[in-house]
């Protein structure tokens, strides 16, 4: 898994699978982080303006 | 750890079938020297342990034609194409290994968690599961061997070529001021239990060891016996395995390939 | 008493006869656990697994949910990446059927390995090159994946929407759906592929071993292309079950048409493909190794491995409902639709099936028997276990959430409650 493993040698097969592995997991981390940081916002700003939702 | 001096070594077998009795004394031998655990009921064998099981073939003739061999199987150490056994490369945590250094394909009990893939992989059932936590009749811990652990319920664990003995063989010629280990230095426990003398060890790459001699591997044709009574089992899958066969009868060598399918049965 | 919970415009039986029901498959789901619990203290010697069948109901039935569950990535790529809008009308109920298929798909790996405790060490010690690492990784994220597609269902909920947090939070996370949907058909494009390879690679096997592209054996492209084709057809099959259970019409036929009418298609390409797979390893890669098409389907115990297995797998579960589903008037005949899902389900199961189990049970070397296998009373009740759970987790979901966008037109309710 990570480098500092006594066994570890670094090879083709490292570079493709850590890269698509990382690919995914960021796109899943920066999208939840988005909705959730938008959520709070959409929040805060419904409740200052009153009422405020599904404006897209 | 790596004591390696430069001459990759290839431990291997050469296993006479004419000379085996089928007495089971490797068996015995391996399970002492290995910690390897026994149960009350011993009679399914694919719920036991054996890193060294004997098998007994027969030509399936009627008497008086009739005609059985023994053949002994350990971990056959396959290389397959460069280190790529049939098990190394399926473990998903790197909990097997193969070294180049010396052909052995190792077991580290400690880092399988049980899978079972490995064993899906061999075509030889040498790799075996812990269905049980080992349990020692009274007094017999007393007599497990300190330089091999004791395995724990739910994991793989396979023939080492008693790669203990390896290291206390290195360590002893290392303490000497030998870099080299004299073929008699490095033995399996089966090896040296084998009354009949059917079982030889030693390093494959190494002209003078006697298993290099006698099993002739060729390696441009990935280790394919030159002795026209030698064979390895199912070596047509290319496994390539380090344990050769020698029998002077050809229905026990037709037996190990895959290549002429006959009705032997165990 | 739970009226406030129930979506709006849509009719729920009553709180007494939903306990009854969730009692029963909770009494299942206890029988499973205790199985389950009897398996972790005692050990695998509770199953009849052997030295010979190291993989067993198990692993298959973990290959076959998550074919089934498959369902979920091939209608959210459809719905959210070609365009298909009118799935939208099914995505949910995929999703919900995808989230069961791969939460059991784990929970029976945790119970299938020897260690549980060292269960994370296929993700610390990571052998990159083996095809269980790729499922356990590409597994677990895709489980993240779904369950980030289950989430806004949750929060769709009467009562968890009224808190404006989760209102905005569903809201958000439905905006950006088609982000997760693709990185979710990533993923999936490969766990189902490395089951595939699992039993692909394996060329100390030649029942399992296939020859292949780069690192990957053919198994892997015809195991994602059978998840694509047999998943869907296994949403349709859970829907119309779903439809007998409640007694009401949950989709519209439009919608249903339209994804039968694709699996059709990807079936039909499938078994093309499976068709030539079968041939070229019965006439190239098996007697290469040395080995006769019929060395693995005879002289097996009771005929258990006959060649009737290949038939039934090929022609009966795969070719008859590819046709089925391809041509329009057989299709949109239910009963006939219904049939050829369940042929279609149950085609995926007895591939995975022969793949797992009698890759295992044909002997290599020639002086060896064939193995054969019987679960015990805890594999079989630890299987079930996730059945009855998954039946749970769907009548909640049904009771509580907005699943079937199109229940309250299709079943107008007077008063509108």
């Amino acid at each position: 898994m990570f480098p500092f493993s006594f066994e570890w040698v670094w090879d083709m097969g490292h570079i493709v699978f850590h890269g698509g592995l990382w690919y995914a997991l960021s796109i899943l981390g920066m999208g939840m982080t988005y909705c959730i940081i938008k959520a709070v916002y959409d929040t805060v700003k419904s409740k200052d303006g009153g009422h405020g939702s599904g404006h897209h | 750890m790596d004591q390696h001096n430069g001459s990759n070594k290839k431990f291997g077998m050469v296993i006479d079938l004419d000379k085996c009795t089928g007495c089971g004394a490797c068996m015995v031998a391996c399970m002492a020297e290995n910690n390897v655990p026994v149960r009350e009921d011993e009679t399914n064998k694919m719920l036991s342990l054996h890193w060294m099981r004997v098998y007994r073939l027969t030509n399936g003739k009627p008497f008086p034609q009739s005609e059985e061999c023994f053949l002994p199987r350990p971990c056959q150490h396959c290389e397959g194409h460069h280190g790529h056994s049939p098990c190394v490369s399926v473990c998903p945590a790197t909990a097997t290994d193969y070294d180049m250094h010396t052909g052995i394909v190792s077991q580290i009990p400690t880092r399988c968690f049980g899978c079972r893939y490995c064993m899906a992989a061999c075509p030889y059932h040498v790799r075996q599961f812990n269905w049980w936590d080992p349990v020692w009749p009274d007094g017999m811990e007393r007599m497990l061997n300190p330089n091999v652990s004791v395995r724990m319920r739910g994991i793989v664990e396979k023939c080492s070529f008693c790669y203990h003995r390896y290291q206390i063989a290195k360590d002893k010629a290392y303490a000497e001021g030998r870099r080299e280990l004299q073929e008699g230095e490095y033995q399996t426990a089966c090896t040296q239990a084998c009354p009949a003398g059917a079982i030889l060890f030693g390093d494959l790459n190494n002209p003078k060891h006697a298993v290099a001699r006698i099993a002739q591997p060729d390696p441009a044709r990935e280790g394919k016996s030159r002795n026209p009574n030698a064979f390895r089992l199912l070596e047509r899958l290319g496994t390539n395995p380090k344990i050769y066969y020698l029998s002077t009868r050809e229905w026990v060598r037709k037996a190990g390939d895959t290549e002429v399918r006959k009705p032997e049965k165990a | 008493m739970d009226s406030a919970l129930i979506p709006n415009g849509v009719k729920r039986c009553s709180i007494g006869q939903f306990a009854v029901w969730i009692a029963i498959n909770g009494a299942i789901l206890l029988w499973g656990v205790w199985a389950l619990l009897l398996i972790y203290f005692k050990g695998l010697n509770q199953t009849n697994m052997t030295n010979a069948y190291g993989f067993a109901l198990w692993i298959w039935a973990d290959l076959a949910v998550i074919a089934l569950g498959g369902g979920a990535f091939f209608t959210g790529l459809l719905r959210y990446i070609i365009g298909k809008d009118e799935l939208k009308h099914i995505i949910n109920y995929a999703v919900l059927i995808g989230f069961v298929c791969y939460s059991s798909a784990l929970l029976i790996l945790a119970i299938d390995v020897g260690q549980p405790l060292r269960a994370w060490f296929i993700f610390w010690h990571a052998n990159v090159h083996s095809m269980l690492t790729e499922v356990a990784f590409c597994l677990t994220c895709y489980f993240g994946v779904l369950t980030i597609e289950y989430i806004p269902l949750i929060l769709e909920n009467r009562q968890l929407n009224r808190v404006p947090f989760f209102h905005h939070l569903a809201h958000n996370m439905h905006h950006i759906m088609a982000l997760f949907a693709a990185t979710g058909a990533f993923l999936s494009f490969f766990h189902q592929g490395s089951l595939g390879g699992v039993t692909g690679v394996l060329y100390g096997r030649p029942f399992g071993f296939r020859t292949g592209l780069l690192v990957w054996p053919w198994t892997f492209f015809l195991y994602t292309w059978s998840a694509a084709a047999c998943g869907p057809c296994f949403t349709i099959f859970i829907t119309r079950i779903t439809e007998m259970a409640t007694g009401k019409k949950l989709v519209k036929d439009n919608v249903i048409d339209l994804l039968a009418k694709i699996a059709g298609w990807m079936l039909a390409t499938y078994m093309v493909a499976k068709i030539i797979d079968t041939w070229y390893w019965a006439a190239v890669t098996a007697p290469s190794m040395g080995f006769t098409l019929m060395d693995f389907y005879s002289n097996n115990p009771g005929s258990a491995y006959g060649i009737w297995i290949l038939i039934a797998e090929i022609l009966v579960c795969g070719v008859l409902p590819a046709v089925l589903l391809l041509m329009p008037s057989l299709r949109r005949n239910p009963s006939v639709l219904f049939a050829a899902v369940t042929l279609a389900v149950l085609g995926a199961c007895l591939n995975r099936w022969v793949m797992v189990l009698q890759m295992q049970a044909a002997p290599v070397l020639s002086f060896e028997p064939w193995f054969t296998y019987f679960p015990s009373w805890q594999e079989v009740a630890t299987t079930i276990l996730p059945v009855a759970y998954g039946v749970i987790l769907i009548s909640l979901s049904y009771r509580y959430l907005p699943i079937f966008p199109q229940e309250p037109e299709l079943n107008p309710i007077e008063g509108g409650k």
